[in-house]
């Protein structure tokens, strides 16, 4: 806005200078994009669209240049038997890349929900007013900075199922009976994860929900209290619709990170089929398995479910922001 | 009396909900340090306070194996990957937030998207890449693949940052004939410090902590990160995991970050929010 207004006027008084001066400021913009737009270009742009040719080839970790074009046939590929019956293979028939996209989807919406959830009573408590504030943000700041890996190795040492704390805490306050192998058991993986994952990740969703909540002007709460409106109410009423553009925002961000889990469910239950996402399955087609063209058709899919996904955010989001709800 | 009791109760509930944030954020990093001081049997025996002390796990991390090395590799991945992406952005980011051209707002989004991109979908072209350059399982592969989320984050939180600069400086500089490059580098940049150095720090952590990349374009004990390190780092056998020294390594690799990030806690979590709630 500013910008516009001073150019403006600088434009009616000086009408020549500024419009060269105007130009080589944009020629000198396009210097400046050029080579972020290169970096992004090698390392982003160009990789990806060989990964999506690579999946429609028959490429080998050994055979990279001498692939041949197969079309769909690592996605979907049918071959008749002489008997008559037709037999289908690839991606989209695979009940282990099934049951990946299933574990992935479950472990996005379960930890996002409880991450929401949990972030929103943390950020509550952050917002208000009490002794010791500082030392509550200063700690629920260690589990983010926590490198994930770490994090990781240090929960399934907690969850040993011999020496591990947890049994041992959750036997002596009578929780269970026996000790259980948390990250073993195919029952319990994806507890496991979760846990790790809600624990780590939090805290990130509690500040990005604090921020927005730091933003209410404080005189609306005020003007509730004296109406003698109840807490509740005012959080369901006034808080929640007020935070909802941060916490979308949020929302949003952590989804599209949760669909593409890959190190915590490396590290923390490596080979169990209970946990197993979309991510893990194509990096192990990739380099442990030499399908190399099977695990770029998988990562290709992950990367349309996510773009899919955004394009549908945008396109609500607009939808929803046009309806005049804000 | 009754609304005393209710009030009392309220207080002591908010405090124990206090409490336990505090005690279940720490916890697990407090039991990794109790874990890496401990040696032998002790080990294996469960305990909720200090109870002995012992640093042959950090003695042998440090001195047997190639820690040391993997320490020093992910200081110097992280660091100049940091630096690259800075310099790269400031001047992106002056072009992003101080000039208006057609298309600017779809090139923040295309930024943004590229920022959320799996980064699965890129390993298999990256790998070609990367052994088409003759980099593969050195530091420069990590270096150059890391490029593809520290750059969109730091000229995203950067653009956001210069947005705000009062355009009477810029003004001044124009009246003066300077250029655009003579503006970023000797006007903006001394004000931009503070943004740099929290916009720094999060790509390093984030540089320092990437596995996928680290995992897939290095393939020797010499070259790896320590996220690598420390995810494969076995015993004797495959029954024997040597908690004691993965604590131990865990607890090296986290301390600088805790106390960085405690330093830095009011820049940090500006800067976080600057690259998710505003955008």
């Amino acid at each position: 806005m500013t910008v516009e207004a001073t150019a403006g006027q600088a434009v009616r008084t000086q009408p020549k200078i500024e419009s060269e001066l105007l130009k080589s400021r944009v020629g000198a913009a396009m210097w400046f994009l050029l080579p972020m737009l290169a970096a992004l270009a090698v390392v982003a742009g160009w990789p990806l669209l060989r990964t999506i040719y690579f999946s429609l080839t028959n490429a080998s970790l050994t055979n990279l240049y001498e692939a041949d074009f197969v079309g769909f046939k690592n996605y979907l590929n049918w071959t008749t038997l002489k008997s008559g019956r037709t037999v289908f293979s690839g991606l989209l028939v695979d009940p282990a890349w099934w049951n990946a996209v299933g574990n992935t989807l479950r472990f996005a919406v379960i930890s996002v929900t409880l991450e929401t959830v949990l972030g929103m009573v943390v950020a509550l408590v952050l917002n208000a007013e009490f002794k010791g504030r500082g030392i509550v943000r200063a700690a629920i700041l260690i589990p983010w900075a926590i490198p994930t890996i770490v994090s990781a190795k240090m929960w399934s040492w907690m969850l040993n199922d011999q020496f591990g704390i947890i049994n041992d805490l959750f036997m002596k306050l009578g929780l269970i009976s026996h000790k259980t192998a948390w990250t073993a058991s195919a029952d319990t993986a994806m507890t496991a994860v979760l846990i790790v994952d809600i624990w780590k990740t939090t805290p990130f969703m509690a500040l990005l929900i604090l921020a927005g909540l730091q933003m209410i002007p404080k005189d609306i709460y005020e003007a509730a209290e004296i109406d003698g409106v109840h807490p509740v109410k005012v959080f369901f009423k006034v808080t929640l619709p007020l935070v909802r553009p941060a916490l979308m925002v949020a929302v949003i961000f952590r989804l599209l990170d949760a669909m593409r889990i890959f190190d915590l469910i490396y590290v923390l239950t490596p080979n169990s089929a209970a946990t197993k996402t979309m991510s893990v399955i194509s990096r192990e087609n990739l380099f442990d398995f030499d399908k190399f063209a099977y695990g770029s058709a998988q990562s290709t899919f992950l990367f349309l479910m996510i773009a899919v996904m955004t394009g549908l955010y945008i396109w609500l989001g607009k939808v929803r922001f046009d309806g005049g709800d804000r | 009396m009754t609304l005393d009791l209710w009030h009392i109760t309220k207080r002591v509930a908010f405090y124990a909900l206090v409490i336990f944030i505090v005690v279940v954020s720490i916890f697990p990093f407090y039991y990794a340090i109790l874990t890496s001081f401990k040696s032998g049997t002790d080990l294996f025996r469960v305990t909720y306070w200090p109870t002995s002390f012992s640093l042959d796990n950090y003695m042998s991390v440090l001195t047997t194996g190639s820690f040391p090395r993997n320490l020093l590799n992910s200081v110097f991945v992280a660091a100049v990957t940091v630096l690259a992406a800075l310099f790269l952005a400031i001047t992106a980011s002056f072009a992003l937030s101080r000039v208006r051209f057609r298309g600017r707002g779809l090139l923040l989004m295309t930024i943004l998207a590229v920022s959320m991109f799996p980064q699965i979908a890129v390993l298999a072209g990256l790998f070609e890449v990367i052994r088409f350059l003759g980099i593969y399982n050195t530091p420069w592969a990590l270096i150059f693949s890391y490029t593809i989320f520290t750059l969109p984050f730091t000229v995203w939180v950067l653009t956001t940052f210069m947005r705000d600069l009062p355009i009477e400086i810029e003004e001044a500089a124009i009246v003066d004939g300077a250029t655009p490059w003579i503006i970023i580098w000797r006007v903006f940049l001394p004000l931009l410090w503070p943004a740099l150095v929290t916009t720094g720090l999060l790509a390093f952590i984030a540089a320092w902590n990437e596995f996928l990349f680290a995992l897939t374009f290095t393939s020797s004990n010499a070259t790896r990160t320590v996220p690598v390190a420390i995810a494969l780092l076995s015993g004797g056998s495959q029954y024997e995991i040597p908690w004691g020294n993965i604590m131990a390594a865990s607890v090296i690799v986290t301390v600088p970050l805790v106390v960085l990030v405690l330093i830095f806690q009011r820049k940090i979590i500006s800067g976080l929010t600057a690259g998710g709630v505003k955008g």
